[in-house]
């Protein structure tokens, strides 16, 4: 009696849960790869099954090329970059410093901030004319007088004094570093507040025992710290990967993938493909291939996680 | 709870002796280091939110002066209104307010329910369901745009709120979360108030949700800060704009007053962006050592 009555509350509590996942996360994966195999511009009545066709079109075509160099660009430079600056700043501010929860808080705000808010003061920040980045790129190109004569014969001097800003966001070969330093701008914060966490992890006498040998700063760092750290980076690592891979918002504002595909990136292409252009089955393809993608990423850590298991 | 307060104050002593020591190690170079990263990254991360919000105070003339102004020259407050006007900003707030309260309760309340039902009630097989919960976690919201907006089509909820809501309201995330700290809870209190006639929704109410309350709270943070900035959602599932929440509303307001006034384009950006902010002030020990902890434990 007692035992039923258990099991019947069991249902009853995850029953909600469990029925809007299986309705709109489970079932949409399933949705998407049956879409994937059919023709279909999501108004005729008409369904076409096309087998892999779809995959053949989208694996094969130069859009979505570009679209995967793009996506490891971006995610590459500004992972590697989010991280190692991070990692320098998480060490400067790990000491006694006055306001030091004052910098952490100001360096995380960004990470809570609308993307589309994000978008719209970044591209008033690049707008080359009455932007204040061009502004602080012409005072450091009217600092090109002040050079001593003799470096005016190698060209520095008029070089510098030339640099204009460049057109951030209307340029194909800037946009994309203009994308990368916004998101490094947004998830600098999450990355130090990580590292810092991670740094009160490692066990102090460990830096002790270093020192005792005679381990300089340096040696320190390398013997000590990084490899204490080594488990929260790769949780940064992956998390970041899996950010860069789901980036939406900010491009749509900023370049709506443009100028001609220079940020065209995963989820975008994905979004052209179902919302503008009206093609279920490519949409469907590139769904699947995303999540192909994620679920690698994702199991990498969830090995690594139980290999560290295994290690300590 | 004693021995708590203890084990903290010794976390605290060691601590500042630890940081002591590495003050003395590192040489007063390294701390003038720190001072000089400190004001560095606040400047550059400050810059663009600064930038904002004296634009957002600046007159159309003086935004488009070059070289442009540090400082406003004749600070006006008549962007705010002008914004307020340019687009329904109050139909964006109604419609943000709804869909953010709305998703995060439902959150909320179902992550907890499954929770306690996968810890504290005996079924067959119920590891089966929390593996369907870690499944559930590796799919990104953003690939089932497409099929859930065909099924939101199907039930004719495209342009809703049910539309805006449904996707969103369950939670993978927030019932892994609370099903971690509910497993860290001392069982002999759930024992003693079973053992006094307390039946599970009532031990649930009293008594494990009370002492949960901290990975409540942090589940609830995530979810309002995520729901108000949603912008991928949103943007496919409404239509017209009585529906259109702060995030779309604000990218349409660029679209139409684009790079022709600036002052009113950031005044709009300041209705997105101040409650998340003061939230986050308020709320900012929660968020960031949600997030740091969260990492540390894996």
């Amino acid at each position: 009696m007692r035992e039923w009555y258990e099991r019947l509350l069991f249902i009853l509590l995850i029953t909600p849960n469990m029925l809007l996942l299986a309705a709109f996360t489970f079932w949409p994966m399933i949705y998407n790869a049956y879409l994937s195999v059919i023709s279909w511009n999501f108004l005729s009545p008409i369904r076409r099954f096309v087998g892999l066709r779809n995959y053949e079109t989208v694996l094969t075509s130069d859009i979505f090329r570009i679209v995967l160099i793009n996506t490891a660009v971006f995610t590459i430079v500004s992972v590697a970059v989010t991280m190692v600056l991070g990692l320098g700043l998480a060490l400067l501010l790990n000491q006694p410093l006055r306001l030091r929860n004052g910098a952490r808080a100001v360096l995380f705000t960004p990470t809570v901030l609308s993307g589309a808010a994000i978008a719209i003061i970044w591209i008033y920040m690049f707008d080359p004319r009455f932007g204040p980045l061009a502004q602080i790129i012409n005072w450091f190109s009217s600092l090109a007088h002040l050079l001593p004569a003799r470096f005016s014969e190698s060209g520095l001097v008029e070089w510098l004094a030339s640099v204009r800003s460049p057109q951030w966001l209307s340029d194909p070969n800037w946009a994309m570093s203009a994308l990368i330093i916004v998101y490094v701008w947004k998830n600098l914060g999450y990355a130090v507040v990580i590292y810092l966490a991670g740094l009160q992890t490692i066990d102090r006498t460990l830096y002790e025992a270093a020192r005792i040998d005679g381990a300089g700063a340096w040696a320190q760092f390398w013997h000590v710290t990084l490899p204490g750290l080594s488990p929260i980076m790769f949780f940064l690592l992956v998390t970041s990967i899996l950010a860069c891979f789901q980036a939406f918002d900010i491009i749509r504002v900023m370049t709506d993938g443009g100028p001609v595909n220079a940020t065209n990136m995963l989820v975008y292409h994905l979004y052209e493909r179902g919302f503008i252009q009206s093609q279920a089955g490519p949409a469907g393809v590139v769904a699947m291939v995303m999540f192909v993608l994620m679920l690698i990423l994702t199991i990498l850590q969830l090995r690594f996680i139980e290999r560290r298991v295994h290690y300590s | 709870m004693d021995q708590s307060v203890e084990f903290q104050r010794d976390i605290a002593t060691r601590q500042r002796s630890s940081w002591r020591a590495c003050t003395l190690r590192h040489g007063w170079i390294w701390h003038m280091m720190g001072y000089a990263a400190i004001v560095l990254s606040v400047i550059v991360i400050g810059l663009p939110i600064y930038w904002m919000l004296i634009a957002s105070f600046k007159t159309s003339r003086e935004i488009y002066t070059v070289p442009p102004t540090w400082i406003p020259l004749n600070p006006t407050l008549d962007n705010y209104p002008a914004a307020w006007q340019a687009a329904p900003f109050a139909r964006y707030y109604i419609n943000s307010i709804i869909v953010t309260l709305v998703t995060t309760i439902s959150k909320m309340t179902l992550a907890v329910l499954t929770a306690y039902a996968l810890v504290f009630l005996r079924f067959p097989g119920k590891n089966i369901v929390f593996l369907i919960v870690l499944a559930a976690l590796m799919v990104p919201a953003q690939i089932t745009i497409v099929p859930n907006f065909l099924t939101m089509g199907d039930l004719g909820l495209v342009n809703t709120y049910w539309g805006l809501i449904l996707p969103g309201a369950a939670t993978a995330f927030g019932t892994f979360l609370m099903r971690q700290y509910f497993m860290t809870l001392p069982r002999e209190v759930f024992e003693a108030a079973e053992i006094d006639g307390a039946g599970h929704m009532l031990r649930l109410w009293t008594i494990a949700i009370p002492l949960a309350m901290p990975a409540l709270v942090t589940t609830g943070l995530f979810a309002v800060v995520n729901e108000w900035n949603e912008f991928l959602w949103p943007l496919i599932i409404t239509s017209t704009e009585d529906m259109r929440t702060l995030p779309i509303g604000v990218a349409r307001l660029l679209d139409q007053e684009g790079l022709a006034r600036w002052g009113v384009v950031m005044a709009g950006t300041m209705f997105v962006v101040m409650p998340v902010v003061l939230l986050f002030v308020w709320s900012q020990r929660y968020i960031v050592e949600g997030i740091a902890s969260g990492a540390v434990k894996g």
